[in-house]
């Protein structure tokens, strides 16, 4: 954390939406700060603004008032095809439930992401980074649980993303089957330095983050630094 | 750029979705065959027509006169205008033919003494032209030898100008002239009984007693010469010789008629075809639109990964134009498939010695591209919705929908409703739009099978009502030229004939304004049994002492109604041009007539009381032996029977309409099951996941089919009623479509239409439901759950 290069930067950030007929507001003015090659987790209970955050910063929502900045590139206003294009060359997605095309393999899942990145790596490369080159040749239909997040994890990083974004990538998965997917974020992010930001609510997954930030009820409750990251094996829940 | 992954995605989807897209696919080719049918048919007919009329050289100006000096041809040829002259001699005779005892009408035309007719060329369909002035040797029009089955080398007897010859056919013909070939007074072709024969003109003339004299002339005119100034001059120099008038092709009876079925398949293939390709692009849209809105997830999933809306727009603009393409195939092999055979039955009307069918690629890039754009609309609609929304909006679940409690449940009748049914209910009240269109979908479906049954019923009215309302005649006698009245009473004296009628029949040119039509003026006796004028409620009418009567839509044609004149310029005998009030209209489905009183059109003609011929009732045990009187009386040119007309009526519409009809409830049946199998399967996967949380819950799969199957019942009742509305529609616009001179067809919808469609319908419903049920039964409670939420 020698340069401390800022990537996101948000200020007073605020989402309002409306599910039905109630209004939600799910962010009440955040200002937070990510740091180049960091890995971050958000953590807080279920519908206190998590998802809300990670899908403003990747340019999949927007705010409803309030600035977000990655680097020096304003998102607040950004049109969707600004959007679209920030997406496909600085951001890689892995999302709860996978979200992985059942109609193409792994490896098609992959290199559905390669086709239209600048200097990705090969699917196969990607695949291997998550531990499942043997596993290649599959349908999502054919693969656990643990091996489709893999997938959908080597599908967010084969285009060397500038910045990992997961939304509860472990939420559906077991301790022991969580514990691989952990391990291969954690590789991604020291062999690419990639900036990764983890959202979870569960406090065991904490423990390997340089940082955690605690939100609550669409408000920051607290920044912890983490002075040494405990290795993904080591955690168990 | 597509990329690779992508195009493997969408081929794997349409694999995943093949029972839709077979289904939507079914719709398209449906659509796309009915277009094909209806205008590679006209294209076809219009293409023999024209590479058979330039080949025989078909004349463009005709006139009939009494008789004219053979020199006179040269004053002809000399008229400003004329490029080629032809005078001829024609005849008419009775025939006879060994073993087949009802009066036969022969039409002799002479062709020149030596080698082929410079105009009018005979086709020669085997055998070979009679030999150079030859005395008995003709060539006989083809329906009519194989109607009797004669090869050259047969023998028939005929009676012309009284007299009795043995002819040898020696050769069989076709020619432009007599492309449709229909006996004068009757309603459709009878190739038994009315023959076009080709004999050498100077045995011709001598049999018919006007040698070196001809009474006929067809000519073509010089490129850029207005046919009507060569009409004007040509009657200035045959009047004095009994012209009777001039006419260009279009007047010419056989060249009318085709011409006229041409016009009117052009203006039902701008409504049938129009209609059912209309239906299947909306359908289409509302299916592809739900089918995609299905992928909602997908689109925001490579959103998320970077994919502009344009690549996504691309990705499923592909998966829709594969169905396409996949419906079109059928589609155009069935269109050209039966727009062929249908081409080929037109073939038995229209005697062409060879039929070039044509599929241009105009057509069939027409239909496709109207059914591809109506497909890629309803596609990118979803698409667009879809991609409005933030990825991250999208990738979640649609929001809950607002429910409440419905309707039926507000107006107290919840009590009586169980909780299944009370989901069902709310399913589709919550959706209203979606409902909607699925009732109209489905309505759609059965307002396309009741266009094909319409014709049936108003072909079976047509029939009740011409031949049991109107001609109720078992013979028509027509003689040679008008005779007295006593005439009638002699015939009425045949022993077998219960009833003669006269009537007096004068060939005429109406006018109003600048709008002209020629017809007959058929005068008849008030109080008449055998041949009623029926007005436009369908009650025999009483003819006026003075007035003219006319059919509505000639009315129509000619822009006047009651109390209106109109000037009747006479075409025989001395052509007299008259003033004659409208005294009202009458209702008729075949032909455009006009009517007189005998005693009011003989006024008008300024001749005694004089008859055409008479309509008889006869004993039909006695049948033969009336015949035998007949043709020994030689003012009698012509016995036609009424059985005979409806036989043959009838054997026309089954062969051709109603073959059609079946080809367009063939079509519309599989547009029907496209679309309700489609409602049902898109209904399937939009609540699948409920379908199982309630099978967790410890529902039966009954109880849970009942759910579904619940839907699609309430779906099709509420279609059915909504399809008669829209199906009569479509049927009144197919009536107003088909309507031409020759015919109207009434709007009259019956019973067993309505009941077809909704039986149809039904029965797709049914069908469907039951490959839904089979789907619950199979479906996978845990690998439903476990899908996201």
């Amino acid at each position: 954390m020698a340069e401390r290069e800022a990537v996101f930067r948000t200020q007073g950030l605020t989402k309002i939406y409306r599910v039905g007929e109630v209004a939600i507001h799910a962010l009440r003015g955040v200002d937070v700060t990510f740091y180049s090659g960091e890995f971050v987790v958000l953590l807080g209970a279920s519908g206190g603004g998590k998802s809300t955050l990670l899908n403003i910063l990747g340019g999949l929502d927007t705010a409803t008032d309030g600035r977000v900045f990655y680097g020096s590139q304003e998102l607040t206003h950004a049109s969707d095809a600004e959007l679209t294009d920030y997406r496909r060359h600085f951001v890689g997605f892995v999302f709860q439930f996978y979200n992985l095309i059942p109609s193409l393999t792994a490896r098609e899942n992959v290199a559905i992401v390669t086709e239209i990145a600048r200097d990705p790596m090969t699917p196969e490369e990607a695949l291997r980074m998550v531990g499942l080159e043997h596993r290649m040749d599959h349908f999502p239909a054919q693969l656990s649980g643990g091996e489709q997040q893999r997938v959908a994890i080597a599908r967010a990083i084969a285009k060397r993303p500038a910045v990992l974004l997961c939304d509860e990538p472990t939420g559906a998965l077991d301790s022991k089957t969580g514990v691989v997917v952990l391990e291969a974020l954690a590789r991604v992010n020291e062999e690419l330095g990639t900036t990764t930001v983890v959202i979870t609510h569960n406090a065991a997954i904490a423990a390997m983050a340089d940082r955690v930030i605690h939100l609550s009820d669409g408000q920051i409750t607290g920044v912890e630094t983490k002075p040494r990251r405990v290795p993904p094996s080591e955690l168990s829940w | 750029m597509t990329p690779r992954a992508l195009t493997r995605k969408l081929l794997r989807d349409l694999w995943r979705l093949r029972g839709q897209a077979m289904a939507i696919a079914m719709v398209i080719a449906g659509g796309v065959a009915t277009w094909i049918i209806f205008h590679s048919t006209i294209d076809s007919l219009v293409i023999t027509q024209s590479s058979f009329y330039r080949e025989s050289r078909f004349a463009e100006v005709f006139a009939t006169l009494k008789r004219a000096p053979k020199r006179l041809e040269e004053r002809i040829a000399q008229l400003p205008g004329v490029a080629v002259v032809e005078t001829r001699t024609v005849a008419l005779a009775n025939l006879e033919v060994e073993g087949f005892d009802d009066p036969i009408r022969g039409l002799m035309v002479s062709i020149p003494d030596e080698g082929e007719s410079k105009l009018n060329r005979l086709f020669v369909r085997s055998g070979r032209l009679p030999e150079p002035r030859a005395p008995d040797e003709v060539v006989v029009s083809e329906p009519f030898a194989e109607a009797h089955g004669f090869r050259p080398g047969a023998r028939l007897g005929a009676i012309i100008n009284g007299r009795y010859r043995m002819l040898t056919i020696v050769g069989i013909g076709l020619s432009a002239e007599y492309v449709y070939q229909i006996g004068p007074g009757d309603l459709f072709p009878d190739y038994k009984r009315y023959a076009i024969l080709w004999m050498r003109e100077e045995p011709l003339s001598a049999a018919q007693g006007t040698q070196d004299a001809f009474n006929d002339v067809a000519l073509t005119v010089e490129p850029g010469v207005q046919k009507e100034e060569v009409i004007v001059r040509l009657d200035d120099l045959l009047r004095p010789y009994g012209g009777t008038g001039a006419i260009g092709r279009e007047d010419q009876t056989s060249h009318q008629y085709l011409d006229q079925e041409i016009q009117g398949l052009r203006s039902s293939a701008a409504v049938v075809p129009v209609i059912f390709l209309a239906v299947a692009a909306f359908l289409i849209n509302v299916v592809i639109a739900r089918t995609v809105d299905q992928q909602r997830d997908q689109v925001a999933v490579l959103k998320a990964f970077g994919y502009t809306n344009r690549a996504i727009g691309i990705h499923y603009a592909g998966l829709v134009l594969l169905i396409v393409a996949v419906g079109s195939v059928p589609g155009i092999l069935a269109g050209a498939w039966a727009g062929s055979g249908l081409a080929e039955l037109y073939r038995m009307f229209f005697r062409f010695p060879y039929l070039h069918y044509v599929l241009a690629p105009e057509v069939v890039l027409t239909a496709i591209g109207i059914t591809a754009a109506a497909a890629l609309a309803g596609a990118l609609r979803a698409v667009a919705k879809a991609s409005r929304l933030p990825p991250a909006e999208a990738m979640r679940p649609e929001p809950p929908m607002v429910y409440r409690a419905s309707l039926v449940e507000r107006a107290g009748l919840q009590r009586w409703l169980d909780q299944p049914t009370r989901m069902v209910v709310r399913h589709l009240e919550r959706r209203p739009g979606k409902a909607l269109l699925s009732v109209l979908g489905i309505a759609m479906a059965g307002a396309i099978l009741m266009v094909g049954n319409f014709q049936e019923d108003a072909i079976d009215f047509m029939l009740d009502v011409q031949f049991g309302l109107a001609q109720r005649q078992d013979l028509t006698v027509t003689f040679v030229e008008p005779t007295a009245r006593e005439a009638a009473f002699e015939l009425a004296s045949i022993p077998g004939v219960l009833r003669a009628e006269p009537f007096r029949s004068v060939p005429v040119e109406l006018r109003a304004g600048h709008r002209t039509h020629r017809t007959a003026i058929q005068g008849f006796m008030n109080h008449g049994d055998l041949y009623r004028t029926l007005d436009l409620r369908l009650r025999p009418v009483e003819f006026p002492p003075e007035g003219i009567l006319l059919t509505d839509y000639l009315g129509e044609q000619l822009g006047v109604g009651p109390g209106d004149w109109v000037t009747v310029a006479v075409q025989e005998g001395a052509q007299p041009v008259r003033e004659v009030q409208v005294s009202g209209l009458v209702s008729e489905y075949i032909g455009l007539s006009a009517y007189m009183q005998i005693d009011a059109l003989n006024r008008l003609m300024q001749e005694g009381p004089v008859i055409s011929g008479a309509f008889l009732a006869v004993d039909p045990a006695q049948l033969g032996r009336i015949f035998e009187d007949l043709r020994e009386r030689p003012r009698v040119i012509g016995t036609s029977r009424r059985d005979v007309a409806i036989k043959s009526l009838e054997r026309t519409m089954s062969e051709s309409v109603l073959v059609f009809a079946f080809v367009n409830t063939l079509l519309a049946g599989s547009i029907a099951f496209g679309v309700v199998y489609n409602a049902a399967r898109i209904t399937l996967s939009e609540t699948s996941r409920e379908l199982a949380s309630l099978r967790v819950l410890g529902f039966t799969r009954g109880e849970v089919a009942y759910i579904l199957i619940g839907e699609l019942t309430v779906l099709t009742l509420a279609a059915i009623p909504v399809g008669f509305a829209i199906g009569y529609g479509f049927c009144a616009l197919v009536a107003h479509a088909f309507a031409s001179e020759l015919f109207r067809i009434p709007l009259v919808v019956e019973a067993s239409t309505y009941g077809f469609a909704a039986l149809i319908v039904l029965a797709a419903s049914l069908f469907s439901a039951l490959l839904m049920a089979r789907k619950l039964y199979h479906l996978d409670l845990v690998a439903v759950l476990k899908t996201r939420e």
